[in-house]
């Protein structure tokens, strides 16, 4: 319900003015007299921006949650864990490197494909590093380091690679850096609904597993669970999840972690066949939060999605955190 | 029944201990002794499925061990480690409903006859009462009969524990093995558990395994007295063993 009306809201404000009638007459098929950019920044602007808003929230939570169940730490996230700098790393390899001068607004489809290949692959590697790692470390702080030891190497190799790298290139990629869910636009959105949605489905596939795999390795095994396909399958999805959204709407930090805390939070379970639906929504509706939040100037212009993030994101990692010390 | 057949457990091409023929067998519970170290935890992985044995047999009912799936391990071998289950929210009935997942479907929901061996598994281990309670909770002797009730609920022939009775206090400990044996005798099930409790497993357990020099000597309280197995196992500067009472002493 709420997420009706979120979504609602997403597509009848925006950082211009337009009256609601007219809003929605657009959305009825009519064009409004004297005013013919409307109908492209509705349709064309804020329709598939609420859309991309609202998957990416959706991907971030679900996302989350995995990796929370996957490494059985509640401060595990896409973010945290540097996946999402994985991700990172392989589109600055595609823009400051091999993209030379391209923008991403000018980059064709195949481009962008190129874009998402490669940001799959740089969260896949981490993914699987950090697999292998957990193994060996078994202290959940220790896996966090890692991951922030991650981020701290492939930022140096992003800075080392802005620096070489052209003007225009390294305009291009701050400004994919600070999140934008107005970046996919209505020719990518079939792809960027596609991917995400593949990623979302298979998620939904490994909810008895992962209630399992709760409990640990062991006990998820002798209760009849196929421990390696699983890590597979959630190495897979994680990856998927990420890369998309990161290739797509740049990193976006804090929703991943946060999501699951308030699903389980608001419903008290850890159940992921409640838990896991609940997440999804919770993560849908915090994106389309946040996507209001950003047209907040009201002067045209808006806040980058990765600022606003954070101010949600790091309270519920302080509860988290306390939480866990008691 | 397990049976081990010149069975060697170990991890890698490194034997822990080699060329086991023993015999587990159903209605009762047996207690597996030995020093840190020995090899204790490395046999009860190999039962349990987790380790594949190095050379030799682990025939459960008559069907070898490895040639099972997992799915079919997990309806005949349930666990309780000694790796602390923590998980935020989940209340008893859950975790017990847990060991209903090797026959649940694709989504793991329990209908009314899971929902009802639940019930009856939390009622076997005698903490109905706390059945609502989020684990987090429990004391850590109410935990472990959580934990066991999970293993019920798996309607398993066979259990095996880890030494379940560390990290609890004294009544815990009695309260516990005494359970276990109460349900081997009215289930026909097989219970195999490691510990450290020398005391109670002679005065309360079925049969014994000890582990000793890389050997296992198997047999009741009684004969492994006889033998003087027993005695050869307590044997220690300060210990002293009363063989009629079945009492262990410290000599000041």
């Amino acid at each position: 319900m709420a997420m009706v009306l979120l979504s609602v809201a997403n597509v009848l404000w925006g950082s211009l003015d337009i009256p609601v009638r007219d809003v929605w007459s657009i959305l009825c098929g009519e064009e409004v007299e004297g005013h013919p950019a409307w109908s492209i920044i509705v349709l064309q602007g804020r329709v598939p921006q609420m859309l991309t808003a609202l998957l990416t929230g959706t991907a971030l939570g679900t996302c989350g949650l995995l990796l929370q169940t996957a490494f059985r730490n509640p401060l595990a996230g896409p973010s945290i864990l540097g996946i999402d700098s994985g991700a990172n790393l392989g589109v600055a390899i595609v823009l400051l490197l091999l993209g030379g001068t391209a923008s991403i607004g000018s980059l064709t489809l195949s481009g962008h494909f190129l874009v998402v290949v490669a940001a799959m692959v740089g969260a896949l590697s981490i993914m699987a590093l950090l697999m292998v790692l957990s193994r060996l470390l078994r202290s959940q702080v220790m896996l966090l380091i890692t991951g922030v030891i991650i981020s701290y190497v492939t930022g140096s190799i992003i800075q080392l690679l802005n620096y070489s790298a052209t003007e225009q290139g390294v305009f291009s990629f701050v400004i994919w850096g600070m999140g934008n869910f107005a970046s996919v636009g209505i020719e990518r959105l079939p792809v960027f609904c596609t991917l995400s949605c593949l990623g979302l489905f298979l998620a939904l596939l490994l909810i008895k597993p992962l209630d399992a795999l709760l409990l640990g390795d062991r006990y998820a095994e002798n209760l009849g669970i196929k421990i390696g396909r699983v890590r597979q399958m959630l190495l897979l999805v994680t990856g998927l999840l990420t890369a998309t959204t990161t290739a797509f709407c740049g990193p976006i930090s804090f929703i991943g972690l946060a999501v699951p805390h308030l699903a389980r939070l608001s419903l008290g379970t850890s159940y992921h066949r409640v838990l896991m639906p609940a997440t999804m929504l919770i993560g849908a509706n915090l994106a389309l939060i946040c996507n209001l939040l950003s047209t907040l100037p009201r002067d045209g212009s808006i806040i980058p999605i990765s600022v606003i993030t954070p101010l949600i994101g790091a309270p519920v990692i302080l509860h988290v955190i306390l939480r866990v010390k008691n | 029944m397990i049976e081990l057949q010149h069975l060697t457990v170990g991890y890698g091409d490194k034997a822990v201990l080699s060329d086991i023929s023993q015999t587990l067998k159903a209605g009762q519970m047996v207690c597996l002794l030995g020093a840190n170290g020995v090899g204790k935890s490395t046999i009860l992985r190999t039962l349990a499925g987790f380790l594949p044995p190095l050379s030799g047999k682990v025939l459960i009912n008559g069907r070898d061990l490895p040639s099972l799936s997992i799915s079919e391990r997990s309806k005949a071998v349930s666990v309780v480690l000694t790796e602390r289950v923590e998980v935020p929210y989940m209340k008893v009935t859950d975790l017990v409903g847990m060991g209903r997942s090797p026959y649940t479907g694709f989504f793991g929901t329990l209908d009314k006859e899971d929902k009802d061996i639940v019930g009856e598994a939390i009622e076997m281990v005698g903490i109905t009462a706390l059945a609502e309670r989020t684990i987090d909770t429990l004391s850590d002797g109410e935990r472990q009969k959580a934990l066991l009730a999970k293993a019920l609920a798996q309607q398993t022939p066979i259990i095996l524990l880890d030494e379940p009775t560390a990290f609890l206090d004294f009544h815990a400990k009695v309260s516990i093995l005494r359970l276990m044996l109460r349900l081997v005798h009215e289930t026909n099930k097989t219970i195999f558990l490691s510990t450290h409790d020398v005391e109670m497993a002679i005065q309360l357990s079925d049969a014994l395994w000890i582990v000793q020099d890389g050997k296992i000597q198997a047999g009741t309280t009684e004969s492994l007295t006889k033998s003087g197995t027993l005695q050869r196992f307590l044997q220690a500067e300060g210990i002293s063993y009363d063989e009629e009472e079945r009492t262990i002493s410290i000599i000041t």
